[in-house]
Parts: structure tokens; C-alpha cells; sequence
């Protein structure tokens, strides 16, 4: 970490400022992906109050959470273009894959809450809603997986030699990519079982959404397990960034202390500090992530030096992010206030 | 289908889908907040019963305009990762300040929608009143980057690569203005009268009541002003156009020979073989004169052109036909409504009008449609105008007819959802 914080220009601080937002997207976007997980799996008795509050909660937030993706997005093409050009060739098919997921999802969902309120459309528009959300997290962790590998940057330099199939197929449908789409699922779904928990106010809608959370908790140790050994062949940097590094070691201290405070406060049923912890702990895998890329945005042909746009455009682009970012905190800040306030005004 | 065709299809899909639902995603958030001013002003309830349901309209398009418009930040790299490694460093600051002004409108459309019973009457109110000026600030930052790959500005480059930026150069373009004030007016427009038109046509077919009179004089406050300004706006677009883009303009006007005194034709298809253009009404120095607004100046054809640099002449010159065609019978019904509603207050008790209103409910969306193929289409064959080629921006990935396939049965099941919800809306008033 010592050697990015002495050689940090602007390009890192966008680069820094894009894992942020990315970070933002997987703490509230992921969860509202992970309700529409929840939604699917709904059971038991009070199968329809799940699907119920799962609604309700996404409901007046899921848009603007979604935007932290179209602004990691427009961030990646401003500041470092060529990369993005680089993802937007290499994994066109499991973006667009994932694309479909994301248009599937958001129009399901708004049709389910705004069409007739009965009948078979309804429920065929949950089933949608609900498969889109399991579907679009493991096509986003599998094209983060893709990257971090390096097969992304491997096979830009082939584009015109070699084979479809070893340009853009094999670069996502690999099982190293695949284990990282499994394992956004699980966080996604583990955060918004965490979140859920925290928002019933019913006890017994509370302990359903607890056991979800205690067992994706476990599901996360596994699938992080999985993807963990996968990348000592697939992801060499990654393994070797998180496992043996200094700033590794501590990132692993910081994951695992939030992930058991998690757990503890999950048994205890205080799911206020729950939610802080689960949120930590999903950041500090984020963090991980970015800085096991260091220095390269396409491991390992494209660096955030080289591909970075001329100075000028990242001055403007932070300029804007700053003045942005005075409008957007306390726009933010309202909206979960007035969404999470237990509070009604009479009228 | 060759891939780049391809690509350009899946573009022109996914653009003219989401151009829809962005337009009314301008306009709606001013209407549902005018009827809600307007039920806190006059206390009449029939003012909130209207403000939630274009509320609940609102939400659904939006939610709409939103995932289509995510598909688009997308496309840009999945499709054009040339343009985009290309232009990145000078449309990127334009977008990043949509991509707030987007967020704001989401944030507060959010509080809208679901704030009612939670926040004061005026922190409600002003909440809708950001969602429609985020809105518009929106289209303008997105229309100021098609501005720029209509007449670039604010850059240096050799070998196709870019030596020298200068993003803010490159927003302030010598279209961004003009084409900026024409797509908003394209969105309150469209908006208005397609809003006014519905309602229009249930005061005249169905019931007549309070809930679709109210709804009526307000959808023509906000779109009747807009259509009546849009021939104005046009009018200076293309004399922009003219001077910037003169082979779009030749191409538009189906011009193929340099000529002073050019007339304006009216109709009419290009032939591209033969080098004229056939069937048009011609109305003498006409052209010459909206181009340059002198009666003798010289509009350059087609002709005066290498032919390989022509973009597909007669496509371009039926839409902008049929785009002027559309907006001048808006601007016509726009200030009959402005005149009847001067005079009585209300328009619901002239037939004749309210027909007129119902006939044109499509129109502005169609021209929408037409207009953004004469600006696209028109900048053929070049994606940034004489700088980089749509065929150099296209991603080198083969079989790009499966991605444009399976998008454009995507949106046709979309489009015929969304017609089908707001059917049901539209019914459950009635």
C-alpha cells in the first residue's frame, strides 16, 4: 500500500474514487439485488410477508442505488477509455447477458408493482424479477473475475489471431470467473438477508430473514473459499496480493473481524450493528479486490498510468465529482432518511 | 447483415427506444407537479387524484427510461469501443454530469413517489420540482455529446490518436445550444400534446368529467407553448446545420447540385442514381432562404461531394420531411389550443380542437423518432463528423446480429407491456 500512496497521481485518485463507487453500488444496489434473491427463495408461512417487505424496502431506493453502476460506468470510460474499450470488446457476451438481467429485473419489478394486482401476471412477473436478481450478480462478479484473472487483457492482444471462442468465450465462462460470480451472489445475498433482518418489524419476519443471513454468512466462507483456491492457478496476482502482502494482511484482518462481529451480532439479534459489520466486511472485500489490481485496470496490459485519459479531462472530472458529490450526499442522506425514519407524518 | 449494420441497427434500436421513455421522463415530473401545485392551491381534490396518477405513470416509464438508458452507457463500449477509446476523454465529462444530474432525479423521483405521507407539503413539492429540472438537465448534458459528433470541437489529434483535449470546448460545440433548446422542446412537446391528445379523445368518445378537463388544460400548458416555439428552434437548427453539416443539409433537402436561389422542396424522394430529386413540391429560393435567410445564396449539393462521404440520401430526406411535416401540425394545433384557452379558460368545449388534440397524440413522439434519424443517419458515414468513421469505432466481435436480435424482441415485448399498463391506467379513469 506504501508504494500506491507515494506514487498516487490523479489517475489514482479516480481509479480510487471508481472502487468507491463500485463499492456503493455492491453495499446498496447488490442488496436490492440480493431481496430479488430472497424474493425467489421465499417460503414457509410467511412466504408472502417476505416477499412483501422485500418489496416495500427495495421499492422507493432500488433506481437511485442503481445509478452507482451507470456512474461507475461513465466514470471507467472517462478516465481510463482505452480500458473500458478493452472490457466492452473481450466481454461483450456476458455483458450483455448481464444487461439483459438488469432490464429484466428493473421492468419486472415496476410491472409487478404498478400492474393488475392479481391473476398469473403478477406472479409470472415476480418469478422474472426474481430470477433476473440471482442471475445479473454472478454475470457482474463473473466479468470482475474475468478481469482480475488477466484473461481480459490476454486475450485484447489477440483480437484479430486467435479463435471466437478463445477471445470471447473463454475469458468469462472459465471456473475462476464463474466461482467470483458465485461468490457476488452470495455477499449480495447475505447483505440484503442482513438488511431485511434490521428492517421487519415483525420478530417472526425477523428471525426468518436472521437464518437466511447465518447461512449465507457460511455460504460467503465457502464460495470465498472456492474462488480463494481457485486463483493460486487462475489469478496468481490476486492470491499473491491478498495472501502474503502487507496491506493483504491487514485487509484479511479487517474482512474477518467484520465477518465474525457479524455473525456474533446476527446471534444476538442486535441487527443494527449487524448491518454495519456485514456492510464493512463486503467493503473490505471490495478494497481487497481493487488493490490486488494494483497497479493495473486490465491486469496485466493495461495500467491505471497507461490508460488513463489527458490530465485535463481528470481534473474536470474530479472537479465535477466534488461539486457533484456536495449535491449528491445530503440528496442521498434524505432519501434514506425519510425511507428508513419509523416515523409517519399525520395528516 | 454485415456486423457493422448490425451494430448500428442494435444502436438505433436501443436509442429510439429509450429516446421515448427519456421524454417523457422530462415532461411528466412537470405535469404531476403542476396538479399537485395546483390541488394545494385550490384545495379540489380531483388536482391530487390526477398528480398520482401521472405519478404512478411516471414511475413506471421512468423505470423504464432508466434500464434502457443503462443498456446505452453500456452499448457505447459493447458496440463502439473505438468511439469510445477515441472520444472518452472529452464525452466522458458531459456524461459523468448527466450521470448526476440522472442520480438527482432518481433520489428525488423516489422521495416523490413514496414520500407523500412522510415529508411536508413543501419539501414534497420541491422534491418534484427537482425531479423535472434534473430531468431536462439530463437530455442537455446527453444532447450536447451528440452535439459534439455532429460538429466536434476541442480537440487535437494525429494519426487518430488525441494529442490535446478540451472537454469544456467540446460541450460548448456550435450545435450544443440549438440542438439542447430542440430536444427539450421535442420532449415537453411530444409529452404534452400526446398527454393533452388522450384526454381529449376521452372528453370527446367517452365521458366527459372534471378529472380529464383539468388534466387536459394542464398537458397543453406545458406541451402547446413547446410545439408553437419548435418550428422557431428548427428553424435555427438548421441554419446551423447548414453552415457546419452541408452535406447533412444537402441531404435532408434532397439537394444534389450546388445552386444559388436553391428552392425548398416539400415531399418528394431522392434518387441517388439519377442525382435529383423526384415528386417535391418546389417552392422557388426557398431553401436559400431558411438556409442563409438571403434570397440568392448558394446551398452546396450533394454533387459537390466525394460520394463514398454521402450518407443515404433519400432516408434522411423523407424522415426530416415527415419530422417537419408532424411538428408543423403540432405548432398549428398548439396555438389554436393556446387561443381557445386564452379565450375561455378551457378548451374541453370546442369538438373540433378537442378532435384535432386526439389526432395528433402520436405526432410528437413519431417526429422525435424522425428527427433523431435526420441527426444520426444524416452524419453517415462518420460516428465524430470528419473525424473518426462509424465503420473504424465498431467492435472487431463477429455475430453481432444475435446481441441486435435478441434486444429488439427485447424491447418489442417491453413496448407492448408498457402500452398495455398504460391502457389500464388510462381505463381505470374513465
Amino acid at each position: 500500500m506504501s508504494d500506491i500512496l507515494s506514487t498516487a497521481g490523479k489517475p489514482e485518485v479516480v481509479a480510487g474514487i471508481i472502487v468507491l463507487a463500485l463499492n456503493a453500488y455492491v453495499l446498496m444496489g447488490g442488496a436490492d439485488y440480493g431481496g430479488g434473491v430472497w424474493d425467489l427463495f421465499a417460503s414457509g408461512p410467511r412466504r408472502d410477508a417476505q416477499r412483501e417487505l422485500i418489496a416495500n424496502t427495495i421499492a422507493p431506493i432500488w433506481e437511485a442505488n442503481h445509478v452507482w453502476l451507470i456512474v461507475v460506468v461513465v466514470m471507467l470510460f472517462t478516465g481510463f477509455p482505452a480500458a473500458f474499450a478493452t472490457v466492452g470488446i473481450v466481454m461483450h457476451v456476458p455483458l450483455t447477458l448481464m444487461l439483459l438481467g438488469i432490464v429484466l429485473r428493473g421492468s419486472s419489478f415496476v410491472f409487478r408493482s404498478y400492474g393488475s394486482q392479481t391473476g398469473p401476471s403478477r406472479r409470472w412477473w415476480g418469478t422474472t424479477f426474481a430470477i433476473a436478481s440471482v442471475i445479473t450478480p454472478v454475470l457482474l462478479g463473473d466479468v470482475i473475475g474475468a478481469i482480475t484473472s488477466g484473461a481480459v487483457g490476454f486475450a485484447s492482444n489477440r483480437i484479430s489471431t486467435a479463435s471466437f471462442a478463445s477471445v470471447y468465450i473463454e475469458p468469462w465462462l472459465a471456473a475462476f470467473p464463474l466461482s467470483v460470480g458465485a461468490f457476488a451472489l452470495a455477499l449480495f445475498a447475505f447483505l440484503a438477508a442482513v438488511y431485511l433482518a434490521h428492517a421487519a418489524h415483525d420478530a417472526e419476519l425477523q428471525e426468518d430473514f436472521r437464518k437466511r443471513a447465518l447461512v449465507m454468512a457460511s455460504a460467503v466462507l465457502v464460495t470465498a473459499t472456492v474462488a480463494m483456491l481457485l486463483s493460486s492457478s487462475a489469478a496468481p496476482r490476486v492470491m499473491e496480493g491478498v495472501m502474503f502482502s502487507g496491506w493483504g494482511i491487514l485487509i484479511h484482518v479487517a474482512t474477518g473481524t467484520s465477518a465474525v462481529t457479524a455473525i456474533v451480532m446476527l446471534w444476538k439479534r442486535n441487527y443494527a450493528i449487524a448491518r454495519y459489520a456485514a456492510a464493512a466486511q463486503v467493503s473490505c472485500i471490495v478494497w481487497g479486490w481493487a488493490f490486488s489490481q494494483y497497479p493495473y485496470v486490465i491486469p496485466t496490459t493495461l495500467t491505471i498510468h497507461d490508460s488513463a485519459a489527458p490530465e485535463i479531462t481528470l481534473d474536470l472530472l474530479l472537479t465535477g465529482l466534488g461539486v457533484g458529490a456536495l449535491v449528491l450526499i445530503p440528496s442521498l442522506w434524505y432519501l434514506f432518511r425519510t425511507f428508513t425514519a419509523r416515523r409517519r407524518l399525520t395528516r | 447483415m454485415s456486423d457493422l449494420l448490425a451494430a448500428r441497427t442494435q444502436m438505433a434500436l436501443s436509442l429510439g427506444f429509450h429516446i421515448i421513455f427519456a421524454e417523457i421522463g422530462i415532461a411528466m415530473p412537470l405535469l404531476m407537479v403542476l396538479a399537485e401545485w395546483r390541488w394545494r392551491r385550490t384545495n379540489d381534490e380531483v388536482y391530487l387524484h390526477l398528480a398520482k396518477r401521472w405519478a404512478k405513470g411516471t414511475a413506471i416509464l421512468f423505470a423504464i427510461g432508466a434500464v434502457s438508458g443503462t443498456v446505452l452507457s453500456f452499448e457505447l463500449g459493447l458496440l463502439w469501443p473505438g468511439f469510445m477509446g477515441f472520444a472518452g476523454p472529452i464525452i466522458g465529462i458531459p456524461f459523468s454530469l448527466e450521470g448526476f444530474a440522472f442520480f438527482t432525479e432518481a433520489i428525488f423521483l423516489g422521495i416523490y413517489l413514496y414520500g407523500w405521507e412522510r415529508i411536508s407539503a413543501r419539501a414534497h413539492l420541491a422534491a418534484g420540482l427537482i425531479v423535472a429540472a434534473s430531468g431536462a438537465a439530463s437530455a442537455i448534458f446527453v444532447v450536447m455529446v451528440n452535439a459534439w459528433m455532429n460538429t466536434p470541437t476541442g480537440l487535437t489529434q494525429s494519426h487518430g490518436t488525441l494529442t490535446g483535449v478540451d472537454p469544456i470546448s467540446g460541450m460548448l460545440n456550435p450545435s450544443s445550444f440549438q440542438q439542447c433548446i430542440h430536444m427539450v422542446l421535442a420532449a415537453y412537446a411530444a409529452t404534452g400534446l400526446a398527454v393533452a391528445g388522450l384526454h381529449a379523445g376521452i372528453l370527446v368518445w367517452k365521458r366527459p368529467s372534471a378529472f380529464h378537463k383539468h388534466a387536459l388544460t394542464l398537458a397543453l400548458l406545458v406541451g402547446a407553448p413547446a410545439a408553437v416555439l419548435q418550428p422557431i428552434s428548427g428553424d435555427v437548427s438548421a441554419r446551423v446545420v447548414a453552415l457546419w453539416q452541408p452535406i447533412k443539409l444537402a441531404a435532408l433537402e434532397g439537394q444534389f447540385e450546388t445552386e444559388r436561389g436553391a428552392p425548398l422542396r416539400i415531399g418528394g424522394l431522392p434518387n441517388v442514381d439519377e442525382g435529383r430529386t423526384r415528386g417535391a413540391i418546389e417552392i422557388p429560393h426557398g431553401l436559400s432562404l431558411l438556409a442563409y435567410h438571403e434570397f440568392n445564396s448558394e446551398v452546396r449539393g450533394l454533387a459537390s461531394f466525394p460520394r463514398a462521404l454521402w450518407p443515404p440520401v433519400a432516408v434522411v430526406h423523407v424522415a426530416f420531411q415527415v419530422m417537419v411535416a408532424l411538428g408543423s401540425m403540432m405548432a398549428l394545433v398548439g396555438l389554436w389550443s393556446l387561443v381557445v384557452l386564452w379565450r375561455q379558460h378551457t378548451t374541453a368545449n370546442s369538438r373540433r380542437l378537442l378532435i384535432a388534440l386526439a389526432i395528433v397524440t402520436p405526432f410528437g413522439f413519431i417526429a422525435t423518432e424522425a428527427g433523431w434519424t435526420v441527426t444520426e443517419v444524416g452524419r453517415q458515414p462518420w460516428v465524430i463528423q470528419g473525424i473518426l468513421k462509424t465503420s473504424d469505432a465498431v467492435t472487431p466481435m463477429p455475430g453481432l446480429v444475435v446481441p441486435m436480435t435478441l434486444f429488439a424482441v427485447l424491447y418489442a415485448v417491453l413496448a407492448a407491456i408498457v402500452v398495455v399498463l398504460m391502457r389500464g391506467l388510462v381505463r381505470e379513469t374513465q
